[in-house]
C-alpha cells in the first residue's frame, strides 16, 4: 500500500495542524501531532516504525471529527476540505495540477481521502465526464478540480455535455499566479461561461465558504448543471490567518414547484381529457420522480412517452405511444426540450425548469418557445405531488370507468409493439460481424437476474437494450450525452460504475469505438479504481454516421462514394480494443466477430465484474442497430 | 427533386429497361463493392439485414427492379441515396445484386431462439 509523504511539505503551516486531519482538528499542539506522524516518512529514516495514529490515518480511520469548525494554524486548502465534506461528496476526480496542488494535498491528507476519495483522470474531458455519468446514478455531483485555464479547456467538451444534458458538476479550478503565463487568465471561467451555470472566484476563505455553498445549491437546483469555482493558489496554500472562521451550514436544496393555481388548472385540463399523453424528457431527477409518475398516469390511465433516460418503467403497460391511429387531445409535457405543439385545437400543458436558467449562445439547449396552454416555469418532478393531488380530486367514478376502458388499449398496443420488438431482434441473429439485437439479447441472460445498471447511451444502436430488457428503474438507463459531444461515452461510463459499486451493481457499457478513442486511458482509471464495469465494444471500424453523411452528399453531388471511406473509417490497421484495455491493465478478450462466441465471452467477463474489477470485450459489430 | 407521376414512370421504365440489359453479376466482386467499395452495409449492414436501411435479404426485388430503384430510390432525401450510372456503373450495380442475393438469411423465429423466447414468455 502506498503511503503519503507527510515528512514532504513544510514549507506551509500546514504540518502544524494537518498531518492527522482530526489533529487539526481537535486542535492538539502542533508538537504533539508531529509525535503522531510515521518516524521517517521523509528525511533519510529508511526502517521507522508507524505510530498507531499514523496507521490509522493510512487505513482511513483517522478521519476529522465532524462538527468542530474552528480552525488553527493550518492552511487555506485545510479549510477548503472542512467546507466541502458539507457536501458529502464521494468522489473528487482530476487529472493532477500544481494550480490547485494545495487543495489535492489537504484533500488526501488532512481529509484523509476519504468523502470525497480522490480519483485519478488521464484527461480533463474524462474527469468531468465521469462526474457526469456519476451525477445520473447518484442525483448529485462528483467534485471535480481542474489545472487553471489548460484543465478548462481540456474539460471543456464534456462540460458543455453536462451543460446540455441538466446534469450538476461542481468543478473547483486553480489559478495559479507564479506559474507559467500561459496558464494563466485574468477571467479564467470566460472561455466556458456560456455552458455552466454559475461562477466565482472568492478572494478570501471566508469568501470561498460561502460561494462554495452557492455552487453546490446552484447545480442542484433544476434546472441542473456545471458550476466552477476559481481558487488562487495562494489562497490554499498561505497559512489560513482569517479569524472566527466557521464552516457555515448547508442549506437543504428545494426545487421550485408549479403554482397552485396553475396546477389546479392543468389537472381540470388533464381529467376532462379524452385522450392525454404524457411526454417525458429529464422528468425524474431521482427514483421517486419515476415512482410519481407512475402514480399520475395510473390515475389518469395516460401512456407516457420519450425521454432520453428512465422517467417512467418500460415494462409498464402504460408505456409507450398510447392507442395506435388516434390523435391526443392533451400532451403533458414533462421537462421536455422543445414541448410539442398541439394540433388540431389538441391542447399542450408544459412544465420544465428549463427557463429558469438559460443562456444566450446556446440556444439548442434551451427550449424554443411554445404556445402552450400552460406553462410552467417549475421543476416537473417537484410539482407531480400537487398535480396527483389535485387531479385525485377530480376524478369521478365516471370518469374513472372511461379510464379503464382507455387503458385497457393502451396496454394492448404496449404489448403488441414487445412483441413486435422481440421478433424484429430476430433478424441477422446468426449474422457476422455480430448484430447489435444479438449483442444485447445475448447479455440479457447473465444479468437478468442481477441488479445491473445500463450506463451507455443505445442511440447509434437500435435501441435494443430498452426494447429487449426490463428497463424499470430509474438507474437502467442513464441516456445520452447531452450535447452529442463524443468522447463522452467510456469516461460516463467508468463514472456511473463507480455511483453503482457501493450499491452492488454490475454496470453494462457498450462502447462505440469512435468514442472510446478520444480518451481511452479512462480504461486504465476503470482499472485502478476497481470500477465493476463491463464493457463490450460496439467495434464497427468507423465513424458510422459520418459515412451516411458522405455517402448521401456525394451521391447529392453525383461524384461518387468510393473515396467517402477516407476520413470516416477505422481501418488499415484494424484497433484491436482488447490489447489496449489489458494495456491499461485491464481483463480483456476479443476481438469477437461470431455470435456463437458471445456468451462464453460474457460469462467470463462477467465472473470479473462479480469479483470488482472491469473486463472489455471487443465485439466487432454490424455498423448499425 | 419531385418529378410528376409520369415522368417517374418514364425514369423507372428507362431504368428498366437499361437494366433488362445489364451483364450478369459476380458475387465476389459484389462482396468487395458493397463492403468496401461503396459502404453498402453502411446502412444495411453486412449481413444485408442490419441497420438502417431498408431489409435486403432476403432480396425480393428482380435485378431489373433492384437497379431500377438503386437509381431512383423513391425515399430520397431521407432514406436511400440516388446512385447513377456514371458513379456506380450497371455492371458494378449487378455484381452487387449478385452479392447480396448471395447473403444467408440469418433471420429465425424469436421463439425459435431460446434467450428470445425467455423475453417472449415474459411479456405474457
Amino acid at each position: 500500500m502506498a503511503k503519503s509523504k507527510k515528512g514532504a511539505v513544510g514549507r506551509r503551516g500546514f504540518l502544524k495542524g494537518a498531518a492527522a486531519g482530526a489533529a487539526a482538528l481537535v486542535a492538539k499542539p502542533p508538537e504533539a501531532i508531529a509525535q503522531q506522524r510515521p518516524q521517517g516518512s521523509g528525511g533519510n529514516a529508511t526502517a521507522a516504525t508507524p505510530t498507531q495514529a499514523a496507521l490509522n490515518v493510512d487505513v482511513g480511520n483517522g478521519r476529522p471529527i465532524p462538527g468542530i469548525n474552528g480552525i488553527e494554524l493550518s492552511p487555506g486548502s485545510d479549510y477548503m476540505v472542512d467546507v466541502l465534506k458539507q457536501f458529502d461528496f464521494e468522489y473528487v476526480v482530476a487529472n493532477p495540477g500544481t494550480s490547485f496542488a494545495g487543495l489535492h494535498e489537504s484533500l488526501l491528507n488532512y481529509g484523509n481521502n476519504t468523502k470525497p476519495e480522490f480519483l485519478t483522470a488521464c484527461h480533463e474531458e474524462s474527469a468531468v465526464s465521469m462526474a457526469h455519468g456519476y451525477a445520473k446514478i447518484e442525483g448529485k455531483p462528483m467534485l471535480v478540480l481542474l489545472h487553471a485555464d489548460v484543465g478548462i479547456q481540456h474539460a471543456s467538451m464534456a462540460i458543455f455535455n453536462a451543460y446540455a444534458d441538466r446534469v450538476p458538476i461542481y468543478m473547483i479550478a486553480g489559478n495559479w499566479g507564479h506559474a507559467v503565463q500561459a496558464h494563466n487568465a485574468q477571467d479564467m471561467a470566460l472561455m466556458i461561461r456560456d455552458m455552466i451555470k454559475w461562477d466565482d472566484e472568492p478572494r478570501s476563505l471566508a469568501g470561498f465558504a460561502d460561494a462554495a455553498q452557492k455552487a453546490y445549491t446552484i447545480a442542484m437546483m433544476p434546472p441542473m448543471g456545471p458550476t466552477l469555482l476559481v481558487v488562487d493558489e495562494d489562497l490554499q496554500e498561505m497559512t489560513n490567518k482569517e479569524p472566527n472562521l466557521r464552516v457555515p451550514k448547508f442549506k437543504t436544496i428545494h426545487p421550485p414547484a408549479g403554482d397552485l393555481e396553475s396546477v389546479r388548472e392543468a389537472a381540470k385540463l388533464l381529467v376532462a381529457a379524452e385522450n392525454p399523453v404524457i411526454v417525458t424528457g429529464r422528468s425524474a431527477r431521482t427514483a421517486n420522480g419515476m415512482t410519481l409518475l407512475v402514480e399520475l398516469a395510473e390515475l389518469l390511465q395516460a401512456p407516457v412517452s420519450g425521454g432520453d433516460r428512465m422517467n417512467f418503467p418500460l415494462t409498464h403497460p402504460l408505456s409507450g405511444a398510447g392507442i395506435p391511429g388516434t390523435q391526443p387531445d392533451l400532451t403533458l409535457a414533462l421537462e421536455v426540450n422543445n414541448a410539442p405543439v398541439g394540433r388540431n385545437g389538441a391542447k399542450t400543458i408544459n412544465i420544465s425548469s428549463t427557463i429558469l436558467s438559460v443562456k444566450n449562445n446556446y440556444q439548442d439547449v434551451g427550449d424554443r418557445y411554445t404556445a402552450s396552454d400552460i406553462d410552467m416555469a417549475a421543476d416537473a418532478e417537484a410539482t407531480l405531488p400537487a398535480l396527483i393531488e389535485e387531479c385525485r380530486k377530480l376524478v369521478t367514478a365516471n370518469r374513472k370507468r372511461v379510464y379503464e376502458e382507455r387503458g385497457k388499449k393502451i396496454a394492448e398496443a404496449h404489448r403488441q409493439a414487445k412483441l413486435k420488438d422481440i421478433e424484429l431482434a430476430a433478424i441477422g441473429w446468426d449474422a457476422s460481424p455480430v448484430s447489435l439485437n444479438r449483442l444485447y439479447g445475448e447479455l440479457w441472460p447473465f444479468i437478468k437476474n442481477e441488479d445491473w445498471s445500463m450506463v451507455s447511451w443505445d442511440g447509434f444502436m437500435g435501441g435494443w437494450p430498452r426494447r429487449l430488457w426490463a428497463c424499470e428503474k430509474h438507474y437502467h438507463y442513464i441516456g445520452a450525452q447531452g450535447a452529442g459531444g463524443m468522447g463522452y461515452g467510456a469516461g460516463a461510463a467508468v463514472g456511473a460504475a463507480l455511483a453503482n459499486k457501493k450499491h452492488g451493481r454490475i454496470s453494462i457499457n457498450v462502447q462505440t469505438d469512435g468514442d472510446l478513442n478520444y480518451a481511452p486511458a479512462v480504461l486504465w482509471t476503470a482499472a485502478h479504481h476497481k470500477a465493476p464495469l463491463l464493457t463490450i465494444m460496439h467495434n464497427n471500424r468507423a465513424y458510422h454516421q459520418e459515412v451516411m453523411r458522405m455517402q448521401r452528399q456525394a451521391t447529392a453531388m453525383n461524384r461518387g462514394t468510393d473515396r467517402i471511406h477516407i476520413g470516416t473509417k477505422l481501418w488499415n490497421p484494424e484497433i484491436d480494443y482488447a490489447t489496449i484495455a489489458k494495456g491499461y491493465g485491464m481483463y480483456a478478450e476479443g476481438p469477437i466477430t461470431d455470435p456463437k462466441d458471445l456468451a462464453a465471452a460474457y460469462k467470463r467477463g462477467i465472473e470479473r465484474v462479480k469479483n470488482g474489477e472491469p473486463a472489455l470485450i471487443d465485439v466487432v459489430t454490424q455498423p448499425r442497430g | 427533386m419531385a418529378h410528376s407521376p409520369r415522368i417517374a414512370a418514364l425514369f423507372a421504365l428507362g431504368a428498366m429497361l437499361a437494366a433488362a440489359q445489364a451483364p450478369t453479376g459476380d458475387a465476389s466482386r459484389g462482396k468487395d463493392l458493397y463492403d468496401r467499395k461503396y459502404l453498402c452495409s453502411a446502412c444495411h449492414g453486412f449481413s444485408g439485414q442490419n441497420g438502417v436501411g431498408a431489409r435486403l435479404v432476403p432480396m425480393k426485388l428482380t435485378q431489373a427492379a433492384f437497379m431500377g430503384y438503386v437509381r431512383h430510390p423513391h425515399d430520397t432525401p431521407t432514406g436511400m441515396p440516388p446512385y447513377t450510372a456514371k458513379v456506380m456503373p450497371d455492371q458494378e450495380l449487378a455484381d452487387i445484386y449478385a452479392y447480396i442475393k448471395s447473403l444467408p438469411d440469418s433471420t429465425k423465429k424469436a421463439k425459435d431462439i431460446p434467450i428470445l423466447n425467455d423475453i417472449l414468455n415474459s411479456q405474457k
